[in-house]
């Protein structure tokens, strides 16, 4: 997956992205693949949009440089370790006790060793301490350290009013207390904070009913079930409904949460290429035709694991054409929509609606609240006979506790904020903002002359920094001089030559902050040379086929 | 003024130097050694190329002059 071309995706149309000139053509468009289809069923798609990302490669000389300077980081890891080994330089990382020495290593591999000696050494641009809600600003703990970042120390004093663009903050719901939060105060003096016990025995109360009812209107679907945590979701309840057996097609880039609970299953997990529905059809073909591995029976059931809005890229599923693939092969798809819930689509319902499909035809929807609600836990939503399914069968029903009941009148109070339940329309225009915010960020980005994956509407926005060096300059020169957090993300989360800053845009960001910040990271990307996108578009965006209703600006 | 503008330019230079290179994460002896090694080795390809590159194409200049010496009298 260490692939130095960026990405070789976008149903494999790469080869004649790069044939065509410079310029004129950035964009890699596919048309929406269930048109014929739509007009064979009769039923009206009144979305027909290109699907419009990019997932630009690097100069060749960029990659070269990432290399090489992976290449000294390494020899001056060896040398080191030679070091610390040899007793001439204390060591301060874990090590096996003198008794053990003689058994198999414990801290040997790749992984440590990429932990140890470069890690270590930008690692104070992580886990960095807060003390203030994740609103759009927030203040920041100021540390130092003083022998390379192995052990840090807090200075005392607080930077405050730092512009947050890291936070998962996408609708403005996770801030201070206001008066539209005073019936979380209600219910935390009705039922206090704890539940002291799973569902199945007596943890489920009549929030958690009015949740699940309110959570199924939303996204209009038959039922719904939520859970403590949202990772759990995705780990407790795949080997609920998949067994040994099997088949489960998963995404190349899916989440940790996603991949544990395909593994805990022990069904066979077949792995196809990110958001590429001919890699996909190919593994559904073979799965159909071929069967089980040695006996040649049929599957007993196929799985589609993707997600909604991937983090990492900013790349939005291609779901009719997903949807189109699991009608042809009668496979079964569940969407993680952690990302796109309340953040995509025009009244926030997730990438059901911004594609313009039914929710009905996707058999398990699952979300969290983390995201775009300010809280925390996760649901699964579908047909009633499967939520009823997973209420006996799912393990975290069984074992974990269930969900505290301020989080869930927090997230109560959420839903209706947003489907306009309250009586007023600022639901909506958040959602509405969050949309011009993410488009005018995207493209003033890439204006500038940034690599900026994925696609266009996805309110998570990576850009590409590739160099270590350059990663830690961008994140202390981001918070020291210009007061803006942001999230760098390096090697075991990414491809090695792709590290990336990521921007969460969000609701609550006025036009000023968003300003700021575009200005500061044109003053960065100049000061640390990172503008390496060799297609610089204009300022008036190429005009693309949207026959479908359109977010006004 | 110019002498100014000319250190600034320098002194971004080298911080372009570090940044790419990985040295900006390194500790200051390890920024160094890593500067000392490189500089040693451009030291002696420049060397190299000042002795030996003369005497090379000279050499090499009398080899092609005598093979098309040879062919035009064999032609002739």
């Amino acid at each position: 997956m260490a692939n130095p071309g960026g990405g070789t995706v976008c149903n494999g149309k790469l080869h004649n992205h790069k044939k065509q000139s410079n310029g004129s053509q950035r964009r890699n468009c596919t048309k929406n693949g269930i048109v014929k289809e739509a007009q064979q069923n009769g039923k009206p798609h009144f979305y027909d949009k290109l699907i419009v990302e990019s997932f630009e490669e690097a100069p060749l000389h960029v990659v070269v440089f990432t290399y090489m300077a992976y290449g000294i980081g390494t020899l001056f890891g060896y040398l080191r370790d030679f070091l610390r080994n040899w007793g001439i330089e204390k060591c301060n990382a874990a090590v096996e006790r003198k008794e053990q020495k003689d058994f198999v290593p414990l801290y040997q591999d790749f992984e440590n060793f990429y932990t140890r000696n470069l890690y270590m050494r930008i690692r104070d641009n992580w886990n960095r301490p807060i003390c203030s809600a994740p609103g759009p600003l927030f203040d920041v703990m100021e540390r130092v350290s003083d022998d390379y970042n192995w052990t840090f120390r807090f200075t005392g004093r607080i930077i405050k009013d730092v512009i947050n663009m890291g936070s998962y903050n996408f609708l403005g719901l996770a801030d201070k207390y206001d008066e539209s939060m005073k019936t979380i105060k209600d219910v935390l003096e009705v039922y206090g904070t704890g539940v002291a016990s799973t569902r199945h025995e007596m943890g489920t109360l009549d929030k958690h009913k009015e949740l699940e009812d309110l959570v199924a209107k939303f996204l209009n679907v038959e039922a719904a079930m939520v859970f403590g945590m949202g990772f759990a979701t995705n780990s407790m309840n795949i080997p609920a409904l998949v067994g040994k057996g099997c088949l489960i097609l998963s995404d190349e880039l899916n989440h940790t949460s996603l991949v544990l609970g395909a593994r805990l299953s022990g069904a066979t997990i077949r792995v196809f290429k990110h958001n590429n529905t001919q890699s996909l059809e190919k593994l559904l073909r073979d799965a159909v035709i071929y069967g089980q591995p040695r006996t040649r029976r049929a599957w007993k059931k196929i799985l589609i694991l993707v997600e909604g809005t991937y983090s990492m890229e900013g790349s939005i599923v291609h779901l009719p054409q997903i949807l189109a693939l699991k009608k042809k092969y009668k496979a079964y798809l569940y969407i993680d929509e952690a990302h796109s819930i309340g953040a995509v689509g025009p009244t926030g319902r997730g990438v059901t609606e911004f594609f313009g499909l039914d929710p009905h035809e996707v058999d398990v929807l699952m979300g969290t609240f983390t995201k775009s609600f300010g809280a925390s836990g996760g649901y699964i939503a579908g047909r009633k006979d499967l939520v009823d399914y997973l209420r006996v069968h799912s393990h975290s029903a069984v074992y974990a506790t269930s969900m505290s009941p301020p989080i869930a009148e927090q997230i109560i109070r959420s839903l209706k904020f947003i489907m306009g339940l309250d009586g007023t329309t600022q639901g909506l225009q958040r959602v509405q903002q969050l949309a011009k915010n993410t488009r005018y960020f995207r493209q003033r980005l890439q204006e500038m002359g940034f690599i900026i994956y994925g696609n266009e509407n996805a309110s998570v926005v990576p850009l590409l920094l590739y160099m270590p060096g350059k990663v830690a300059a961008f994140a202390r020169h981001m918070l020291q001089e210009k007061k803006i957090g942001v999230v760098v993300v390096g090697f075991p989360a990414t491809p090695l030559a792709e590290a990336r800053a990521r921007f969460c845009v969000s609701a609550s960001h006025t036009r000023e902050m968003l300003d700021t910040v575009l200005e500061a990271l044109d003053e960065t990307g100049d000061l640390l040379r990172l503008k390496y996108s060799r297609h610089k578009k204009s300022a008036r965006p190429e005009l693309y086929d949207e026959t479908s209703f359109e977010l006004e600006d | 003024m110019d002498l100014r503008r000319v250190k600034e330019y320098f002194s971004w230079l080298y911080y372009q130097y570090q940044i790419i290179s990985c040295c900006a994460v390194l500790e200051p002896w390890e920024q160094s050694m890593f500067n000392t090694i490189l500089l040693t080795i451009i030291a002696m390809v420049v060397y190299t190329a000042y002795v030996f590159i003369p005497i090379h194409i000279r050499l090499a200049w009398e080899f092609f002059s005598k093979i098309c010496g040879y062919h035009s009298t064999t032609a002739n």
